[in-house]
């Protein structure tokens, strides 16, 4: 409206020339926002088309074949969720205890220590993860397995895990703890039966991300869990992974291979944006 | 009573404690296992190993330099085309759209950061390789062949391809960063531009100017995660060790070799050569997301006004 009156009142090139560039910049920022979700919807289109073209039910319960004799992603799918799951019993409890201490305990220089290091390794690229576990885990075991894999993916989802759990227990307000310590609660009772609960939630939803993370990660398992052409229940041996599978067929020679690479795509993207869409529901109703 | 809380008290901390003093050690584990295994080419090449521009396993030389190089580069490409991208979504999602238009767009751009790296190469392959080949890298080839960035053998699969996947997968971490430092700038420095009679462009770039060093942070978290990023740009960029100087040809980055070699690398000086150049990779993007973490710091802890940081 200011820009209106300027116009108006004066109508001098100056005003004119200003008035314009707002009109440019605005056009040119918004032509930004466009385009990243035209790019995100371009990518999601070609997913879901060529990823429905070649999906069946066989196809999620097979096993990789020699080209030309169909083949699926069941064992990667049940390697993916046995990493996964891995990953989630050893990341999720260390992780959150560490939260709690950041947020409780953490306003020290070993506490500022802790939450810049985590903010740190989260940026490192998974690949390092991957080779820190191989010179860890696969070398003394002389052999590549599902364990590595999982520990390397809880590796990456550990100081995730611990950064969202610390600011969802920073959200509670201090007047519960406040109220729990007067009643004659010790701290640890006050943290575990007061503080935890209330911010649960908040921590669920940050986990459900960092699953999600996870789930799509591939360097850290190319040598870590490396793959396998069968269904594997043992995490002591090479295991396959959705991820792992999805390179190797989108590398491979073969149209029926990169068909079938779609085909995982959409099934992982799948589960990645449900969850994504699900946390965003949920948090919206609370804040 | 009073008794059974101290000594709850005192293991519940310990717990936490060594829970929290994990992630450090996770990092100096990180760091010691590293140096201990590249032992063998730390001694033998010392610091010409990251010089060395032969990179030939076979015959035992180990030079890094291609790989740098293309690090570089590819990273270069990515900043260049993201950043002034990022800063426009950024700038539309704060400052100008209203929040029934933002609110969805913002989640849109959250998504492009979700999905995996493996899916973003998958595309890269078989949507942007052909595009570039077919019709941007021509274009380029037409009108700025006299440069030669843009000359050589158009493929699809280089350096250019790599680069432009880079692009659109900082894209929406830039945004973001950028995003909570713009919220951050108190907005009676809008008002007051906005009251003397500025144009809301004008408005914008006063803000732009009083949050310079967390949009520089923005930028460097990004370069942080160009330089990591592994499975997309492994997909698209040939894998070649060279140094070239069009961007149409193959080359590699110091990520896209450690998951293009390692499963194979069996010998010992092979295996150590690649793990020391990984040790290069970790000790450069933990200097760059430190720095990136300082920079946005120093914006969103001094004028945020809410909790201390």
């Amino acid at each position: 409206m200011s820009d209106f009156d300027l116009m108006t009142n004066t109508g001098s090139s100056v005003h004119r020339k200003r008035r314009i560039v707002n009109a440019v910049m605005t056009a040119l920022t918004a032509a930004c926002a466009v385009f990243a979700t035209a790019v995100l919807l371009i990518i999601i289109f070609y997913i879901t088309v060529q990823g429905f073209s070649s999906l069946s039910l066989g196809f999620l319960t097979d096993t990789p074949k020699p080209v030309g004799e169909g083949g699926g992603i069941g064992n990667a799918i049940v390697g993916s969720a046995m990493m996964t799951a891995l990953a989630v019993l050893l990341g999720l409890p260390v992780g959150i205890a560490a939260g709690v201490y950041l947020a409780e305990y953490g306003k020290n220089w070993f506490g500022n220590t802790v939450r810049f290091v985590a903010d740190t390794l989260t940026g490192i690229p998974s690949i390092i993860i991957g080779i820190f576990i191989y010179t860890l885990v696969v070398v003394p075991m002389g052999r590549q397995s599902g364990l590595a894999g999982g520990l390397a993916l809880s590796v990456i989802m550990l100081p995730i895990v611990a950064r969202t759990t610390e600011e969802m227990i920073k959200l509670v307000p201090n007047s519960m703890r406040e109220g729990a310590l007067a009643l004659g609660a010790p701290q640890w009772r006050v943290s575990w039966n007061i503080v935890l609960p209330a911010a649960a939630s908040g921590i669920a939803t940050g986990a459900m991300l960092a699953i999600a993370r996870i789930t799509g990660e591939t360097a850290p398992l190319l040598f870590t869990a490396l793959n396998s052409r069968f269904y594997n229940f043992f995490y002591d041996q090479p295991m396959s992974s959705l991820t792992v599978q999805i390179y190797n067929y989108a590398t491979g020679p073969f149209e029926v291979e990169h068909a079938m690479a779609w085909a995982a795509t959409l099934i992982l993207v799948g589960l990645i944006l449900v969850i994504n869409i699900l946390v965003r529901f949920l948090t919206r109703k609370k804040f | 009573m009073a008794q059974t809380g101290a000594v709850g008290d005192k293991i519940f901390r310990s717990i936490l404690l060594i829970a929290a003093a994990s992630i450090l050690l996770i990092v100096a584990a990180i760091f010691y296992m590293m140096v201990q295994n590249s032992i063998p080419t730390l001694e033998r090449f010392g610091f010409g190993f990251l010089i060395g521009s032969e990179w030939k396993p076979a015959q035992e030389g180990f030079g890094a330099l291609p790989f740098i190089y293309g690090t570089v580069v590819s990273s270069i490409i990515a900043l260049v085309l993201a950043v002034p991208v990022s800063l426009g979504i950024a700038i539309f999602l704060v400052e100008q759209a209203p929040q029934k238009i933002a609110r969805p767009i913002a989640f849109m751009v959250e998504l492009l950061a979700a999905i995996p790296s493996v899916v973003y190469g998958l595309w890269g392959i078989f949507v942007l390789a052909p595009f570039i080949r077919n019709y941007l890298g021509v274009f380029l080839k037409d009108y700025f062949g006299w440069i030669s960035l843009f000359q050589g053998r158009l493929t699809g699969i280089g350096m250019l391809t790599a680069g432009i996947i880079l692009a659109i997968m900082i894209m929406p971490i830039i945004t973001a960063v950028v995003r909570d430092v713009l919220e951050a700038v108190p907005s009676t420095q809008r008002e007051a531009a906005l009251a003397l009679g500025a144009t809301k462009w004008e408005t914008t770039s006063i803000v732009l100017g009083n949050a310079v060093s967390g949009i520089a942070g923005a930028v460097v978290l990004g370069l942080g995660r160009a330089i990591g990023e592994t499975m997309a740009v492994t997909m698209v960029i040939g894998n070649s060790p060279q140094i070239s100087a069009s961007l149409f040809e193959p080359a590699n980055t110091i990520a896209s070799l450690l998951a293009a070699n390692f499963a194979e690398a069996t010998d010992r000086i092979y295996l150590s050569a690649l793990i020391e150049i990984g040790l290069v990779l970790f000790l450069v993007t933990f200097v760059v997301n430190a720095l990136a973490k300082l920079l946005i710091l120093s914006v969103t802890r001094d004028t945020s006004g809410g909790r201390p940081a």
